[in-house]
């Protein structure tokens, strides 16, 4: 199995040292964290908003799609996951 | 929102940081505190009620960190009422604790409220400051504290003031976070502002001190790894370049003092000159977008020679206005810790006295420690 067909199968959720909410006088969705904020752009926000440590990147991608009626968002989203779990958003 | 300032427009963001000082009330006697040198002068402090509407206001006007500070808030025995209200209204809550009061009752008072948040400092609070790590009651209540926090599920941020009493010890300040358990530690370097300023000859380390404390510190990241992530904060008269003082004035900060004054730092009101609104009569909204005081150092028309044509203006915004206060006499002044300031010598000056070793000093001050006596005192010398 290649790293990215590993990535795929993993369920990914949000760290529990961060609390992601939506910021109505900022339009975002942020991630909060002792004294601090990441201010998250809309795909990103999108992104993590759906990880529930339950589904899998695949069921992810394909809800992605589904809602935003796009295909061929999965190099986006490992990107960007990739990001996140460096960052300690994100374990897997 | 964009409101105009000295002629021109400026973009201004919510107030995304508000830190409630709700009491100067305070157990300890800290040399090194930040709280105003004549804080037994200032009116009384805001209501329950005062308070709730406070965090309503800033929630309302974006602000969405909530540091709970002081003095010690825990002396105030509403705090968990106001932490229930900041959590309700959706903020991320910090609270800023010596651990004097954080009794397991209290703890889990707290973490019900929805308390995000505890960041515990060790504090030399003893009057017998070389005793300071070795001081067993000292030692316990940290670890009784630190214990309640991981047994609630906080994430545990230790924060030390570093000083020149205290940073040999380093090693041992490191080790101690370890074995309470911390995940993060600051060790950041006394800023010298209100007692601190007055205390600045006793507390600036030596250039020494100073390189051996980040030799220790770097030999103990590399030794503990993801363990403990530690962060280090060198005294900003050791560099040639200001910091972007509180990412800027009127920026992303907003401090209500316990009697509910509005400042963009914790220390502005140092600057006299400014009148600083009030949330008993001015909503935050209206302080933070239209207020004269918040409005006065936004942007880059207030500045003056050397910043005003510097190419590296917008990375620092000419430092700390109260900084350049302190030792200019003019808060508009170029931050003297820029080597480009004319005033930069007077840095260089404390710097240089600092390399003398205490034995060799002809006059040793005497620490003047932070109590109402002395602040009465030093308020009526004014």
């Amino acid at each position: 199995m290649s790293t990215e067909d590993a990535v795929l199968h993993t369920t990914p959720a949000l760290s529990p040292m961060f609390r992601l909410q939506w910021e109505e006088v900022q339009q975002a969705w942020v991630l909060l964290y002792p004294e601090g904020m990441v201010k998250l752009n809309g795909s990103a926000g999108e992104i993590i908003k759906r990880l529930d440590g339950k589904k899998n990147v695949i069921a992810l991608i394909a809800e992605l799609e589904k809602d935003f009626e796009a295909t061929g968002l999965q190099s986006d989203v490992l990107a960007f996951l990739e990001i996140a779990s460096k960052q300690g958003w994100v374990k897997t | 929102m964009t409101p105009m300032v000295n002629g021109k427009e400026v973009t201004v963001g919510p107030p995304l940081w508000l830190l409630a000082e709700i009491t100067y009330a305070c157990p300890l006697h800290c040399v090194f505190c930040y709280n105003p040198v004549d804080y037994t002068q200032h009116g009384p402090e805001l209501t329950s009620q005062e308070w709730i509407k406070v965090l309503q206001d800033a929630r309302a006007a974006g602000s969405v960190q909530c540091g709970f500070s002081g003095g010690e808030p825990l002396v105030r025995d509403d705090l968990e009422e106001l932490v229930a209200e900041a959590h309700k209204l959706g903020f991320y809550t910090n609270l800023l604790t010596s651990g004097i009061g954080f009794t397991a009752e209290r703890a889990k008072a707290l973490k019900a409220a929805g308390l995000d948040h505890v960041q515990l400092s060790f504090q030399d609070s003893t009057r017998e400051l070389n005793d300071f790590l070795s001081h067993t009651k000292t030692f316990a209540l940290k670890q009784k504290a630190a214990q309640l926090i991981q047994e609630n599920g906080w994430p545990m941020v230790l924060n030390c003031v570093i000083h020149r009493l205290n940073i040999d010890y380093i090693d041992k300040i490191i080790e101690l976070a370890v074995d309470l358990g911390a995940e993060y530690l600051e060790l950041a370097n006394s800023q010298y502002y209100s007692w601190a300023q007055l205390n600045r000859d006793g507390l600036m380390p030596s250039r020494e001190q100073l390189e051996r404390a980040e030799r220790v510190t770097n030999e103990y990241r590399e030794k503990l790894g993801d363990k403990l992530r530690i962060f280090f904060v060198v005294p900003d008269y050791y560099e040639t370049r200001p910091k972007k003082c509180m990412n800027g004035w009127g920026n992303i900060f907003l401090t209500i003092t316990p009697d509910g004054s509005a400042l963009p730092c914790h220390t502005a009101k140092m600057i006299k000159h400014i009148e600083f609104p009030n949330v008993k009569n001015t909503s935050v909204k209206d302080i933070w977008y239209e207020s004269e005081a918040f409005n006065k150092y936004r942007g880059d028309a207030w500045m003056k020679e050397p910043c005003r044509s510097c190419d590296e203006k917008e990375k620092d915004l000419g430092g700390c206005r109260c900084q350049a206060l302190m030792l200019t006499g003019d808060a508009a002044n170029a931050d003297p810790v820029c080597d480009k300031s004319e005033h930069h010598q007077l840095v260089l000056d404390a710097v240089s006295y600092a390399q003398i070793p205490d034995t060799k000093r002809v006059e040793v001050k005497p620490l003047v420690f932070r109590d109402p006596i002395n602040s009465r005192k030093l308020s009526s010398q004014t």
